[in-house]
């Protein structure tokens, strides 16, 4: 894996001349989770989308450069809501989809292990339908991994698992995701504020840093510093337009 | 087992109405005949059936399997070019205004008398679910999935493989489920334009002999065949969506996950 670049965002959205968002000049720093977030609608997925470089609606008046100069094209992972399992392949076999659709020959030996670290080696060989939703998304992890892209791009990928499952993945992304330029868009405040090196609050005017707690991630959700940071930010999305 | 009682159940009372019709209006048995008469018609005539409806079963499993193939092939084509697919839809739809009546003398015109026009009969009948059941497949794969395909750098040709094509095959089981209902049709429909063998002929040339028991006879047997083919379809495309969905419905549709899963385990 080459070094994870810093990525830099700025610009104007709109959709058919409607206004979206922006100006904008938002910096994912390397090797850092930065959480997005905001009311719905406000362009959260579109932001990451363009940074992805995928199919978005509107049109983007702007610039997108990276700390090294590289393109962002082939260095980018996604993880969205669903799991996005192809329930006819096997956990392993979701694991080395990308080499497969690339037409190379994938790792089997790697892809194991990664399993194994994120807790399904002994599932290895079961279809989607035979797991949890928290085991599904694990397999999902393991499959990003398995790419080993410097810049992981999330889109509200633990927003429909129970509370303890979200929090036990939220760790273990944390862990396996570390050193990588990670952008996570959520609508939870207590996640951003968990997860979150740099938090942005995402308004149809502006993105704006929203102040995480002095110590590192993953943050203790029983901490005082924590619970008064989220408590905050839930009043102020609330008051967000 | 149970449905297999009711089927019989209904199969009986059918039989029953009609025997009684027979019986009671005393209709003329080249009109009518009872079910005695189609039943002994056909025990009596049974190779000459049989003969028959080997011509009509080739006919119509050619034209399933050919059709298949290709419409299967021209909904690949469609979804991989956009263009193409807007070219060429209106153009199929239009050939769908055309009734198969009205094609049968012209095929064959140009196929003759022998099993080439009926199994192109065939063809043309199943060709349009074949390939617009595909392509529905083939082309309601969920964005979420082409985008994590697409940032993977995967190909086109390997998406289509491997996201797509499965994703397809309940959709074509649909399709091919149709196609054996309506590929009998055709094949009938062209033996009775012009042939010298096959089922249709026969109920054709029965009726004109006013041996309408022959005719039934011969008609059942098609029903029958039919109904074979579709039992025997629908397996083979169950098997094709147990083999791209474990629990028998498209799960890739499923956009959030369900919240009555099973623990974790």
């Amino acid at each position: 894996m080459t070094q994870s670049p810093e990525i830099h965002l700025r610009g104007t959205h709109s959709i058919e001349g409607v206004h979206l968002f922006g100006p904008v000049d938002v910096r994912l720093p390397a090797g850092q989770w930065t959480c997005i977030l905001g009311r719905s609608g406000v362009g959260k997925s579109t932001l990451l989308r363009l940074i992805a470089d995928l199919a978005h609606a509107g049109d983007f008046e702007g610039k997108i450069t990276t700390s090294d100069g590289a393109a962002l094209a082939e260095r980018v992972s996604f993880m969205a809501q669903s799991d996005l399992l192809l329930p006819w392949l096997s956990v392993l076999e979701n694991t080395v989809l990308g080499a497969r659709l690339r037409g190379q020959k994938p790792d089997m030996e790697r892809a194991e292990r990664l399993l194994d670290r994120v807790g399904l080696s002994h599932q290895a060989h079961k279809k989607p339908n035979a797991l949890s939703g928290g085991m599904r998304q694990r397999t999902a992890l393991a499959r990003t991994l398995m790419e080993d892209r410097c810049i992981a791009l999330l889109d509200e990928p633990f927003s429909a698992l129970d509370a303890s499952t979200r929090a036990d993945m939220q760790e273990l992304a944390a862990e396996v995701l570390a050193g990588k330029t990670v952008l996570l868009v959520t609508h939870d405040p207590a996640e951003a504020v968990r997860l979150g090196h740099q938090i942005i609050v995402l308004t149809p005017e502006a993105a704006r840093p929203w102040p995480p707690p002095q110590d590192a991630p993953v943050r203790d959700q029983y901490a005082p510093a924590t619970i008064a940071c989220q408590a905050a930010l839930l009043a102020h999305l609330r008051q967000a337009p | 087992m149970m449905r297999m009682r009711h089927t019989l159940g209904a199969a009986a009372f059918a039989l029953l109405l009609w025997h009684g019709i027979v019986w009671i209006t005393d209709v003329p048995s080249f009109i009518l005949p009872s079910p005695m008469r189609v039943a002994r018609a056909a025990i009596e005539n049974w190779a000459l059936i049989a003969d028959n409806a080997l011509v009509t079963a080739t006919e119509v499993i050619l034209g399933l399997i050919i059709g298949t193939f290709l419409g299967a092939m021209t909904a690949i084509q469609l979804a991989n070019y956009a263009r193409l697919h807007r070219l060429v839809m209106p153009l199929l739809i239009f050939t769908q205004a055309v009734p198969v009546f009205a094609l049968a003398p012209i095929l064959t015109l140009w196929f003759g008398y022998g099993i080439a026009s009926k199994v192109a009969m065939a063809i043309l009948i199943i060709y349009f679910p074949v390939t617009s059941a595909t392509y529905d497949g083939l082309t309601r794969v969920p964005t979420d999935i082409l985008d994590m395909a697409k940032t993977m750098g995967g190909t086109k040709r390997q998406i289509m493989r491997r996201i797509k094509l499965p994703h397809a095959l309940p959709f074509l089981g649909t399709g091919l489920k149709l196609a054996a209902v309506y590929a009998p049709i055709g094949a009938v429909i062209g033996e009775w334009v012009g042939a010298s063998k096959g089922l249709g002929y026969l109920m054709l040339l029965a009726n004109g002999r006013a041996k309408t028991d022959l005719m039934f006879a011969s008609l059942f047997t098609l029903a029958i065949m039919t109904l074979l083919l579709h039992r025997g379809v629908t397996k083979a495309s169950d098997h094709l969506i147990a083999m791209a969905c474990d629990d028998g419905m498209p799960r890739l549709h499923m956009v959030r996950q369900d919240p009555a899963q099973p623990v974790e385990r």
